[in-house]
């Protein structure tokens, strides 16, 4: 075995443990009621196993990491299949910390999933060995990159919190805008999950179809989509006979790398997501949120309020140091200056001031409980639009990279 | 008058039936933390601690046009408000390129909308293009600077007395109204305390004991995180300001081909650089590890390095303009992407490169009826001389060079960029024959005759190509501004955020023994430490009235509305 099968071996394994270990915080909030045991013993021994096995994943997921490390030569956060599964693991990290504080079973049932979902979005992209070209060569970048991905897993803590205070608090007997919304954010989680499983659906059945266009470098270009193409590229000439589409071409502006074949994904995931969506519903008959409320109900309010603003006072100085000050030292030498307004950069500064502007509100009355969470499921929402739009739709200095 | 900004013209003191003289506004009392007016010692509401009941500036004066300007200033809906429209502003700047991201040669004016349609149009005519150049996102920072400024004066300063005066006794209703309180009736008292105290010892509280009270606190200086941090941003944007300022700032690109020395831009003359060798490497596509990656996600083609050997030399004569410099060595160098080389305040980066640049064009002069040639001669396409004289009364002026030739909207020759890519020339040739002189233009595999009746023409005769390469000459003398601006935010942020300055008083009455805690953030953290007092103590543990799901209630601040 070469030590890059060995690391996906590993990363496999943590993949795994991170799946039992959602059903094993499940059974920690809902087997009470068929437990003989005490409410109270059930749910600490439960609990204690589930936090067990993340760090048991934790540790396989470093193991993974670390032998990727050693086969590449290079700190592996340098492509989007690299970056997003560090991302996933940093997000187990984070649930380590903020559990050890506050052992609340109900986080292992928020923030592993999301692990899950983010590791299997993360595989769905090339995870060949890559070589650096000379702007990423730089050790600056990989603690700037690293620093700022954790950062990030700790504030996508304080989206779970948030979002198990809105679950807890909202109320499903009537439809309000909060219990629009709510759908909302689960119907995103569900487009996530479709577009894994189409990715993997159409790899598996070994779908191809390839474009002839003008890349966003201005160079004739050859782009190949794994799945039926609803957009194409602009301007694009499909070489592969016989296929289905394009209904489309994508709007000229998007200049982002490969942005056509994205785009299609994105639209793929976002119908994958209705459909999944609206079968659920079918079965259950119920608004999803209404569905898991009541594994909610010993949840204090309170105590959610108060994680999912630790985990961004947590979070915060990380990213700033990840995101701002790390990132200004690279860019000053590899750019020569330490701050251009790249539009990556831009973002970078967009989710700390939104963030910031989040900690000033909380010094004010009203902004405690449902308004404070929705802003932490906003925030998190900022930060995957910096991860996955701006990544589509403009190409700056990182998109060289 | 104290502070010269704070206190306006009333200068009583309200003196508490503790005795101590608290600065007119003061709304606890600084020492013993009585509610100073009588209207305030009767609700039964929470009191508010964020900042002490001290007297800001702002809740205090609200008459003048100065207090008006410096109580809008000094509210967190104001500052809350400017930081959202920074953001807001700053993301619409990302829309589209900014002016500074579009090709060197586009005119912005066409560029937008050639590019984008009517939205481009518009971008460009709201002056989006330059928008974090532009006055009003200049005015925006500066406002926002200015909120930082005087809210943390508003806040820093009072809360700072506050916090050195406070006393270890509380006043009753003070006690009471904090939101973890509790009484215990108990026999012996100083044992009870003993034991508090020794608790409170072993999770590192400070003690202080006045008539066997015990005021116990943790992590004050947490509390200064964010006056730190704010210190800090302040300093980043004075260094920010400071780049306008001449000499402070250089950002200069420059081309140097292989073999040519030349003087570095922005450092007066003073320094000169030799391009010994450009290095372009590729990765090895057939290499076993990466050859997957780079032919499937780079096309086979992805480079390695970029690296430009040179040699830096300083000027040593007194730098006469126009003379031949006196050079030397000050050392040799490679310099790549992320390894720049560096001297004094200098650092040259490697930015860009062509290879197999035009470096040189050679023509002969001939007539056109005989084809005789009168000589040949060689222009330097980095730095073209004006005359060529080729002896016996023959000679050609360059009367214009477009290094990087196109016609222009108006039909007329130009050029892009200053490097000879497509280069074209405008020559007057002078002979014993045509004494006025006739002129040709020339670019490639372009011969065109302006007047078409010339006698004589121009024939290309050779070219030299050489590999050019882009550096940066970059100076920032506010550098070490900006860094001591960011390691005080840092600082600031991470003292603010991960500690919390939690506070719990022990007050004997009446045979009781009261406790209280409070804490600026973290009550989870706190009701933790206070649990563990209690056990130890055998002192009933308070409730806390949030947990019950009430509503935060709190005796509200003058001005009410924004924040407690
Ligand atoms: C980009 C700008 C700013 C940044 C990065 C920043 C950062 C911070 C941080 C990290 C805290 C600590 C928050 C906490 O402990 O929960 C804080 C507190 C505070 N900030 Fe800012 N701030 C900014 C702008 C402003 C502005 C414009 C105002 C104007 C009103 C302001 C007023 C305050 C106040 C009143 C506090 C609370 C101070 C205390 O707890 O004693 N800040 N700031």
């Amino acid at each position: 075995m070469t030590m890059g099968q060995l690391s996906s071996n590993l990363l496999l394994i943590a993949f795994i443990i991170y799946v039992v270990d959602t059903i094993v915080f499940a059974i920690s909030l809902t087997g009470k009621k068929w437990s003989k045991r005490d409410e109270e013993t059930h749910s600490k021994r439960w609990g204690r196993l589930g936090f067990t096995l993340a760090l048991i994943g934790f540790l396989f997921n470093a193991g993974y990491f670390i032998t990727r490390w050693i086969a590449e030569k290079h700190v592996p956060v340098s492509n989007l299949f690299e970056f997003t599964t560090f991302f996933g693991m940093m997000m187990v990290f984070a649930f380590l910390i903020i559990y050890s504080i506050y052992k609340r079973n109900v986080l292992g049932l928020f923030t592993i999933p999301v692990a899950v979902i983010v590791i299997a979005y993360a595989s769905v992209f090339p995870s060949e060995l890559a070589p650096l070209i000379p702007a990423l060569q730089s050790y600056w970048l990989y603690i700037h990159v690293t620093t700022a991905a954790t950062g990030e897993a700790i504030l996508a803590v304080s989206f779970g919190a948030g979002l198990i205070y809105l679950i807890r608090v909202v109320d499903q007997s009537k439809s309000s805008k909060h219990t629009f919304w709510l759908e909302f954010v689960m119907y995103s989680i569900l487009a996530t999950i479709a577009f894994v499983i189409i990715s993997w659906g159409f790899r598996t059945a070994n779908y191809e179809v390839a474009f002839e266009w003008i890349n966003e470098k201005g160079k004739q270009a050859t782009l190949t989509y794994e799945m039926p193409a609803i957009a194409g590229p602009y301007e694009g000439e499909m070489i592969t006979e016989g296929a289905f589409g394009p209904l489309f071409p994508a709007p000229s502006w998007m200049n982002g790398a490969n942005a056509p074949r994205k785009l299609n994904t994105t639209i793929w995931s976002l119908f994958g997501g209705l459909i999944l969506y609206g079968l659920l519903r079918l079965i259950l008959r119920r608004r999803l949120a209404a569905v898991v409320k009541p594994l909610l109900k010993d949840v204090k309010p309170n105590l959610a309020d108060e994680i999912s603003y630790r985990a961004v006072a947590i979070g915060l100085p990380v990213f700033a140091l990840g995101g701002l000050v790390f990132a200004a030292i690279w860019a000053q030498q590899a750019w020569t200056r330490f701050w251009g307004w790249d539009p990556k950069e831009v973002w970078a500064l967009i989710t700390f001031l939104f963030y910031v502007a989040y900690l000033h509100l909380r010094l004010s009355r009203g902004w405690h409980g449902i308004n404070s969470a929705w802003l932490c499921v906003i925030g998190f929402v900022i930060i995957m639009f910096n991860l996955v739009f701006v990544n589509l739709v403009i190409a700056g200095l990182h998109s060289y990279a | 008058m104290k502070v010269g900004i704070n206190w306006g013209v009333h200068m009583e003191k309200i003196v508490c039936e503790c005795g101590h003289e608290n600065p007119y506004g003061t709304i606890l009392c600084e020492s013993c933390g009585k509610p100073l007016e009588e209207e305030r010692t009767k609700s039964r509401e929470f009191l508010t601690m964020r900042y002490e009941g001290s007297a800001r500036r702002s809740q205090t004066y609200t008459r003048t046009e100065i207090d008006k300007i410096w109580n809008f200033f000094s509210s967190v809906k104001i500052g809350v408000t400017l930081i959202v429209l920074t953001f807001i502003a700053s993301a619409i700047g990302t829309i589209f390129p900014q002016q500074m991201y579009i090709p060197p040669n586009a005119d912005p004016a066409q560029f937008y909308e050639a590019q984008y349609g009517w939205p481009g149009k518009l971008y460009y005519l709201l002056g989006f293009n330059d928008l974090y150049g532009s006055w009003w996102f200049i005015i925006l920072i500066a406002l926002l600077g200015l909120s930082i400024i005087i809210a943390s004066i508003d806040r820093g300063i009072p809360l700072r007395r506050a916090l050195k005066n406070q006393s270890v006794t509380r006043h009753d209703i003070f006690m009471k109204r904090q939101r973890l309180y509790s009484t215990t009736a108990v026999e012996s008292l100083d044992d009870r305390m003993n034991k508090a105290k020794a608790a409170l010892r072993q999770k590192h509280y400070k003690i202080r004991e006045q008539d066997g009270n015990i005021f116990a606190e943790k992590g004050r200086f947490s509390r200064w995180g964010a006056y730190v941090n704010h210190v800090g941003l302040i300093i980043i944007m004075i260094g920010a300001m400071l780049r306008f300022f001449p000499g402070m700032y250089i950002d200069e690109n420059f081309w140097v081909k292989e073999g040519e020395t030349r003087f570095i831009p922005g450092t007066d003359h003073e320094y000169y650089i030799k391009n010994h060798d450009f290095i372009l490497k590729l990765y090895d596509k057939d290499n076993e590890r990466f050859g997957k990656a780079i032919m499937e996600e780079a096309g086979g083609v992805l480079p390695k390095n970029y690296q430009t050997n040179v040699t830096l030399y300083q000027r040593v004569d007194n730098g006469i303009l126009g003379s031949e410099p006196e050079l030397e060595k000050v050392k040799k160098a490679k310099i790549q992407v992320n390894h720049p080389l560096t001297f004094g305040d200098y650092g040259v980066y490697q930015v860009d490169f062509q290879l197999n640049a035009f470096t040189k064009m050679s023509f002969t002069l001939n007539k056109k009826s005989t084809g005789k040639s009168f000589g040949e001669f060689t222009v330097n396409l980095i730095d073209p001389k004006q005359v060529y004289n080729l002896g016996n009364g023959y000679k050609v002026k360059l009367l214009s060079y477009f290094p990087d030739f196109y016609f222009n909207d108006e039909g007329e020759p130009a050029t892009k960029l200053p490097i000879p890519n497509n280069p074209a020339f405008i020559f007057k040739m002078i002979t014993p024959e045509t004494p006025k002189g006739e002129t040709s233009f020339i670019a490639i595999r372009k011969n065109i005759d302006i007047k078409g009746d010339n006698e004589y023409k121009l024939s290309f005769a050779g070219v030299e190509t050489k590999d050019l390469s882009a550096l940066n000459v970059h100076k920032d003398k506010t550098l070490w501004i900006i860094i001591i601006g960011g390691i005080l935010f840092m600082v600031g942020v991470v003292q603010g955020l991960y500690w919390q300055y939690r506070r719990i008083w022990l007050k004997r009455k009446d045979g009781e023994i009261w406790l209280a805690g409070s804490t600026n953030k973290n009550w989870f953290g706190l009701k933790k430490d206070i649990e563990k007092i209690t056990a130890t103590a055998e002192l009933t543990e308070p409730d806390d009235p949030l947990e019950k799901g009430k509503q935060r209630k709190e005796d509200t601040n003058d001005d009410g509305t924004t924040e407690q």
